[in-house]
């Protein structure tokens, strides 16, 4: 029955993976198949199996690609262009010949009933799978460590990278900041911070010059780039829009500073 | 039994075209892993056929192996796009030329 329910969740899942644009969605789908298949070890008398899956699989290496898309870009996606001409046609054609000739080769065979772990799980299934681990397979076992030596030796060669330039100390930094100063005039003080408003005190939102113009260099570059910034002018017109509401009427009243009309950045980019 | 056979041998047919089609280096490696927890689960299916606990062994010894491959795979991947700037599998092409 938990077959029935998870094997069409789990194909569904698995071809996702061909068809989604973006390598964290092929993340998601994948841990999708991981945790049905461990349910699918603990209905195969697995318990020890079904542990591992989830621990070692989907919560180490699926964190671990994870991490590595995060540091990649998640927005590197893949590009449409064929390098081999027909290639994917072709893949498709060979993967579909491929399933075709498994299934069929599968379906004429018969198993036979199955024997069952009940007797092979006798006493714990933990402790049957040490029983065998330690005994019949311990050189196998022995080699795995070197084998996981190796790996963590080779990843941490990979990542390794030799410093080509003197670290910069902070008195570096600030001589830097100083010579910018005397020769291109770049502010050398801290960057204005984002959202000083009596309604709005929120980091996307820029703060606004004595002049009325938003401080373009008080919110952060990452959220201009994603476009979500409320921009000072709005800001001035809700402003505007709660005195209406306490009654008071908006031309009356002192100019609220940046209001729409009023330029947007009249500022020199500081840094 | 047949049915986890079979679902293993799709699953194991998805993860091969996955390798096959998608550009991105990262993705074909999670193929792979694809690959890889398909052919667990013939293992522990079969442990279950025969009665006996070999299967989940080396179902077992595939996962050790699969996370070193991962570590060093992704390592590499990490070290390509550092210098190249690019994960797909299409710009490490240096050596053909």
């Amino acid at each position: 029955m938990t077959f029935w329910i998870l094997a069409p969740i789990m194909v569904a899942a698995a071809l996702g993976i061909l068809f989604v644009r973006k390598a964290v969605h092929a993340a998601m789908l994948l841990a999708i198949v991981m945790l049905s298949l461990a349910v699918l070890y603990a209905v195969l008398d697995a318990p020890f199996l079904f542990a591992v899956q989830i621990i070692v699989y989907t919560g180490a290496i699926l964190m671990l690609f994870l991490f590595v898309l995060m540091l990649v870009g998640v927005d590197a996606s893949d590009s449409v262009v064929e390098t081999i001409k027909g290639q994917r046609a072709l893949a498709t054609i060979l993967g579909l010949a491929l399933g075709a000739v498994l299934v069929t080769a599968l379906s004429q065979v018969t198993l036979g009933t199955a024997v069952g772990l009940d007797e092979a799980n006798a006493g714990g299934n933990i402790e049957q799978l040490a029983n065998i681990l330690f005994s019949r397979y311990v050189f196998a076992f022995e080699a795995t460590s070197a084998l996981l030596i190796t790996a963590a030796i080779g990843a941490m060669v990979l990542a390794h990278r030799e410093r080509l330039t003197p670290k910069e100390t902070q008195a570096s930094l600030a001589a830097q900041r100083m010579r910018d100063y005397a020769e291109t005039g770049k502010h050398p003080g801290p960057l204005p911070a984002p959202g000083v408003y009596a309604r709005h005190n929120a980091v996307d939102t820029p703060a606004l010059l004595p002049d009325g113009s938003a401080a373009e260099s008080s919110v952060s570059r990452v959220l201009v780039a994603r476009g979500v910034i409320r921009s000072g002018p709005a800001m001035a017109d809700d402003i505007d829009e709660v005195r209406r509401q306490l009654g008071q009427d908006p031309s009356e009243m002192p100019e609220t500073s940046g209001k729409s009309g009023a330029p947007a950045s009249t500022e020199e980019d500081v840094k | 039994m047949t049915e986890y056979i079979v679902l293993s041998a799709i699953l194991f047919t998805i993860g091969c075209v996955g390798v096959l089609t998608r550009r991105n280096a990262i993705v074909v490696f999670m193929c792979i892993e694809l690959m890889l927890n398909a052919c667990n689960l013939a293992l522990v299916t079969f442990a279950k056929q025969h009665g006996n606990l070999d299967g989940q062994i080396a179902a077992f010894f595939v996962m050790v192996v699969a996370a070193a491959e991962v570590v060093i795979g992704l390592a590499i991947i990490m070290t390509i796009f550092r210098t190249r700037r690019s994960a797909s599998v299409d710009d490490a092409s240096l050596l053909k030329y």
